[in-house]
């Protein structure tokens, strides 16, 4: 997809690293996380004046590995190789990049199938409930630890994006500049109905008994339905016809029985099978709940204007012309509130048919937009 | 050739807002393309912010390191509060638009002032091609066809200031762009200059 993977060839080795916080991790639900450990990873390195670290924010289904490859034989490098990498977009030989796994993630930070300490078995839904700003703050002790007093810049899409903004509400010094792409200031009442009908579907899958299912016998089939539904919001129609058309998958006519004929569920169907191996039944629980709950204006009872009067950084906005879980207007009130408080803003709607998949596809486009914005956010670059 | 013409014209309105802006006053730019003149006035030392809607100078605009937002001037423009800039520019692009009467009732609400620069239709090689040729005029500043052209709203200087007048906007300050002669220019905008740029404030 992108103009530049192709040129580079040489494989960038990361190394996966855990950070376990001294201290308990206070909650918004009003719990205490104990023991809790971060998976990350960093790329480039951080210059002497610490100016040039720039912390990536991953998405509902993402982790720490942005980049790069654990080992040369990987099959596959880390969900944003694409943009990020020396010599990419987001070029790891000017700066240093650090990401890490959400808590309550299953990619290696503390999350519900970790050991409660205080019963030594697995949290599954004792598990508080998290928010987004509970990721947030576990990020900022990860970015305390590395020495790091204020980033460059956050950057992240879709639910990473909400931890951008999230970022540049909670921690105003701590951040020069902020690029949320293809997300909101809150999770659309639309948003919160495909998540209701995500979770119950693992629900009914027999499997998942309330949370406490055994690792060798997860509720796949739950999961895998939870995914699938996830995945056509991800889609733009366009992207469906254009892909899929009516298609059937192999055959030259109907079968007349409910075993897939079309190519669309074919599609869906290895989607939901590959994800069950690589994710969580409960972390979906958490994660999709923190995104329920999120709404930035809570930091100023509702009012979304008065919410970003805290907020110092510059920011750089982008939305996808055929993004439907993300729509552009939730982008553009945004903008709106930053700029009624006098903020530095650019703000671009990307045209792409891919829906909201696009954050990850229109690698070039976006990625020119991040490379400018960051060169010049660094030349002027100024600490606390 | 035109199109070269039509630059050069441009860069002289963008001379004379350029002098009005002073270091530290915010800016915001309607239809700042690539950002080149909103980049000289945050040279200057101006806070600035353009507006947009090309998604290709967008880009350009975050190269040259200028923050822009996208955005359809026939919009609203609700984006921004009342008098939350200094200055509010809009260069040889009003004649573009669907409302000329209600995009300037905007940006004096917007901006303390605005500077407003205008292609006069009143010019007298316009009335000189409409009277002889019998055709709507084209020419260096409006190389366009009758049937193609982007300008819709052509106004004099003469109806332009009436519409501000009726809009209750005074004008502070009125700048007629000579074409050939600076002289006669001063005496008769109407008829000698190319267009103008008008200092606006809401009365």
């Amino acid at each position: 997809m992108s103009e530049l993977a192709d040129k580079i060839t040489d494989t960038l080795l990361v190394e996966q690293r855990d950070f376990l916080l001294p201290e308990a991790l206070p909650l918004d639900c009003g719990r205490e996380l104990k023991g809790v450990n971060i998976r990350y990873e960093t790329v480039g390195t951080l210059n002497a004046e610490r100016s040039n670290a720039v912390l990536i924010t991953h998405a509902l289904s993402g982790d720490a590995h942005v980049c790069g490859r654990h080992a040369p034989e990987d099959r596959k490098p880390g969900w944003w190789d694409a943009m990020i990498g020396p010599g990419k977009y987001i070029d790891t030989d000017k700066y240093f990049v650090i990401c890490s796994n959400i808590i309550g993630g299953c990619s290696g930070s503390t999350g519900p199938r970790s050991i409660d300490p205080d019963t030594g078995k697995p949290y599954n839904l004792n598990f508080p409930v998290i928010t987004v700003r509970d990721m947030v703050r576990a990020q900022r002790a990860l970015v305390d630890h590395l020495g790091i007093k204020k980033l460059l810049a956050v950057v992240g899409g879709s639910m990473g994006g909400m931890q951008v903004l999230e970022w540049a509400i909670s921690y105003p010094d701590s951040l020069d500049c902020a690029i949320p792409i293809a997300t909101a200031g809150q999770f659309s009442p639309q948003n919160i109905a495909f998540d209701w009908v995500a979770r119950e579907a693992i629900k009914a899958d027999p499997a998942f008994r309330n949370g406490d299912y055994s690792a060798d016998d997860p509720p796949s089939r739950g999961l895998g339905a939870a995914r699938m539904l996830a995945h056509i919001t991800y889609l733009s129609e366009e992207t469906m016809s254009r892909k899929f058309g009516r298609n059937l998958q192999n055959k030259e006519s109907y079968d007349y029985d409910f075993n897939y004929d079309f190519a669309v569920e074919s599609y869906l169907e290895h989607q939901g099978k590959r994800f069950v191996e690589r994710f969580d039944a409960d972390s979906y629980f958490y994660i999709t709940r923190a995104t329920d709950y999120f709404d930035l204006s809570s930091h100023a009872d509702g009012d979304l204007v008065q919410t970003f009067a805290q907020a110092k950084a510059a920011f750089l906005v982008v939305s996808f012309s055929s993004d439907w879980l993300f729509p552009t207007w939730q982008s553009k009130r945004l903008v709106e509130a930053m700029l009624r408080n006098r903020l530095t803003v650019s703000f671009c709607e990307i045209q792409s048919s891919y829906g909201h998949d696009a954050f990850l596809l229109e690698v070039d486009t976006l990625g020119r937009m991040i490379r400018d914005f960051l060169r010049h956010r660094q030349e002027g670059f100024r600490h606390v | 050739m035109f199109k070269k013409v039509r630059d050069l014209n441009r860069r002289r309105d963008l001379d004379v807002i350029s002098g009005l802006v002073a270091p530290g006053e915010r800016v915001l730019d309607l239809g700042c393309g690539d950002g080149t003149f909103l980049k000289q006035l945050q040279d200057k030392g101006a806070i600035v912010q353009g507006v947009e809607i090309d998604a290709g100078l967008i880009g350009r605009c975050i190269s040259n390191g200028v923050p822009v937002v996208q955005s359809d001037l026939n919009g609203k423009l609700d984006f921004t509060a009342d008098g939350s800039f200094d200055w509010v520019l809009l260069s040889q692009t009003l004649q573009e638009m669907r409302h000329p009467d209600r995009l300037l009732e905007r940006m004096v609400q917007i901006g303390r002032k605005a500077a407003v620069s205008v292609i006069n239709f009143g010019h007298w090689s316009c009335r000189l091609q409409v009277f002889f040729q019998g055709r709507m005029p084209r020419n260096a500043q409006m190389p366009y066809h009758w049937y193609d052209t982007p300008n819709i709203h052509f106004s004099t200087i003469r109806d332009f200031r009436e519409l501000c007048e009726s809009l209750d906007i005074e004008i502070l300050q009125e700048t007629p762009l000579p074409a050939r002669f600076p002289r006669l220019t001063e005496a008769l905008p109407n008829l000698f200059a190319i267009g103008g740029v008008f200092v606006l404030k809401k009365r």
